[in-house]
């Protein structure tokens, strides 16, 4: 059991990492979200797996300890309210900056040699320049 | 227990309750709901650091469940300290705002008191899981206020900032998971006690969740390798919040300073003073780059933000240094830094009203309205934050700079005075600018509030009351230093049991 549950969390912070390493938003939202459940689900068994175990101290001698599921309860609701301001927010910045890349823009292109449209350009442009001269 | 410790949460909580639900009463009553509550906010910090000032460290248990079962708040003289340190900002941050910038989009004055509420109880709380919720209270209210006024810049610089905070948060609920599952307690001073007994796999684990920690918390007080969205986030922010961000870097520094020295203390055995050297390296780099960055800015606004990057790696030194004269000297600083560069955030926001479409970008722009009477004003606040004598940069840098020996002061040294050189450079730069190079089209720009320029100057009056009153603000960060150092005070007043 304990073993399964390490898998599950080490595989949904592996999606969610690799998910928030994309540029377009869209991909980086469902990543914090995978993340944010890993995170949860690790918070939840820091408190020990039991099973069958009352939650609050009672006769038994054995419980669950109840302080990481308040925990996880308090987590849960504050990722759920900054899920949906990301969300929120990347449709603004995909309205407003016409792009869903994370940067605003999409990507810049690589810096090679300039082709050679650019330096016709920029020699027409030396042109005129020494024309003015 | 003292009832006036919730003060500093409940009144701005409750103040931007009501104002959320005031969208439609007017103006003229949201207003003062806010101004009353930063003054109010402002008198309870005074108090409160003077009752604060006597030396003991004050307890309140919420719902009167003892610690370590129920979460606490805990007043020292440091978190008094803080407390004032971010009522006064909020005081002319929120004067600033009224005379205009606050119409610039919706809800800015319940924004800024929900703002205020995370940052007070983040330096008030003594419980780990408490501090993580107060830190997502500042933050929701922070992304909110950055994009204040809205704006491609803003949008853009919002984006990153949400993003990293979110990952942030994340590895904050891994660290204080840990913490819980390891030591079976989230009371900080509690931790306290049971690092310094831990050994062997326990340990070991209790120093990830450290150094998970320190990540989280220097996201937050942005040094080197996690400060990236800091220069854009800040100089794209409207002027009165991107002067209220002032105090968000030290929130992080606070906590790096409160685990390094209560929970990774002395006490702690092979785990104490948990990552300094790394801290050490990292807080020089960042003032040298930040430097640099600040030489190469492209407009006031962005410069300002180098700065406060400059600020943080500072501080950063002194908190890794560790000493009672380090941390004294680092907290003088503190005072200083915030309270100096918000004062620039608000006066860049002045100059850059005049210069029209242009901002406060460096280029020439036309005759400013009021040139001589912005120049000295300007000439002044950057003798201040440049750390020139007369002011209190120049205080705080010569007691940070004294208070090092052996290897680590001729790097401190180096590392200070160049960037502070560096730093010079650029604000002439900027200065010469601005008020020197114009073309000779008269400026359209609306002639000056003098209101604004007066609580600006107010707030940048504070550099030399500090070298005025440096007496008795210095003999106090002595004194917050000496106890943030002696962690056994801590569990006497957290009535703990067990010997460190």
């Amino acid at each position: 059991m304990e073993l399964l549950v390490a898998i599950a969390i080490g595989v949904l912070t592996f999606s969610g990492v690799y998910l928030i390493l994309r540029a377009r938003t869209f991909s980086v939202a469902l990543g914090l979200t995978l993340f944010s459940y890993a995170v949860n689900l690790f918070l939840f068994v820091m408190g020990r797996l039991h099973t069958g175990k009352p939650a609050v101290l009672s006769d038994a001698t054995s419980y669950t300890d109840p302080v990481p599921q308040a925990l996880v309860l308090t987590a849960i609701v504050i990722g759920f309210a900054m899920t949906a301001f990301v969300l929120i927010l990347a449709l603004r910045a995909n309205t407003e900056l016409g792009s869903d890349h994370v940067d605003g823009v999409e990507k810049a292109k690589p810096l090679k040699k300039p082709s050679k449209a650019a330096n016709k350009t920029v020699q027409a442009k030396k042109k005129r320049k020494g024309v003015a001269r | 227990m003292n009832h006036w410790l919730l003060v500093p949460v409940l009144l701005p909580l409750i103040c931007g309750a009501l104002l959320m639900t005031s969208s439609r009463s007017p103006l003229g009553l949201v207003r003062s709901i806010s101004a009353v509550s930063v003054v109010l906010l402002l008198l309870c910090a005074v108090y409160l650091l003077m009752t604060a000032s006597n030396g003991q460290i004050q307890v309140y248990a919420l719902g009167n469940w003892s610690a370590p079962f129920g979460i606490v708040l805990l007043l020292d003289r440091l978190s008094a300290l803080m407390l004032l340190v971010t009522a006064v900002l909020a005081v002319f941050v929120t004067f600033y705002a009224l005379r205009g910038d606050d119409l610039r989009g919706s809800y800015f004055h319940a924004l800024l008191q929900f703002q205020l509420a995370g940052i007070n109880g983040a330096f008030l709380t003594g419980d780990l899981f408490n501090l993580f919720v107060f830190f997502e209270i500042l933050l929701i209210a922070s992304y909110a206020l950055l994009l204040h006024g809205l704006g491609a810049a803003r949008i853009r610089a919002a984006l990153h900032y949400v993003i990293l905070n979110l990952i942030g948060s994340g590895l904050f609920l891994i660290a204080a998971g840990l913490f819980y599952g390891v030591a079976g307690t989230l009371n900080m001073v509690d931790l306290a006690r049971f690092v310094a007994q831990a050994e062997g796999d326990q340990l070991f684990l209790l120093e990830v969740a450290g150094a998970l920690l320190i990540l989280v918390f220097g996201l937050k007080a942005a040094f080197l390798p996690l400060h990236f969205w800091l220069p854009r986030a800040y100089a794209s922010a409207t002027a009165p919040v991107a002067a209220l961000f002032a105090i968000m870097t030290k929130v992080g520094l606070y906590a790096i300073l409160r685990f390094s020295t209560l929970v990774f203390g002395e006490q702690a055995g092979t785990a104490s003073g948990l990552g300094t050297e790394l801290l050490w390296i990292l807080a020089l780099a960042t003032i040298l780059l930040a430097a640099l960055g600040a030489f190469a800015a492209s407009s006031l606004t962005s410069l300002l933000a180098y700065l406060v990057l400059v600020s943080v790696g500072t501080l950063l030194a002194g908190i890794a240094l560790g000493s009672e004269a380090a941390l004294s000297a680092t907290l003088y600083y503190l005072i200083h830094s915030t309270w100096v560069i918000a004062g620039l955030f608000l006066l860049a926001d002045i100059i850059a009203k005049q210069r029209g479409d242009l901002g406060s970008s460096f280029k020439v722009g036309p005759i400013l309205l009021n040139p001589h009477l912005l120049g000295i004003c300007f000439f002044l606040a950057a003798i201040a934050v440049a750390g020139l004598p007369p002011f209190s940069g120049f205080f705080g840098k010569v007691l940070l700079l004294q208070a090092v020996s052996g290897d680590a002061a001729w790097q401190l040294w180096a590392v200070v005075l160049g960037s502070g050189l560096i730093g010079v450079i650029g604000l002439s730069r900027a200065g010469s600018l601005l008020f020197w190079r114009q073309h000779n089209a008269p400026s359209h720009a609306a002639p000056l509030d003098k209101t604004a320029l007066t609580i600006t100057m107010a707030l940048l009056l504070s550099s030399p009351l500090l070298v005025v009153f440096a007496q008795p603000v210095i003999s106090y960060s002595e004194a917050a230093a000496a106890q943030i150092l002696d962690v056994a005070s801590y569990l006497q007043a957290m009535q703990l049991e067990g010997a460190l």
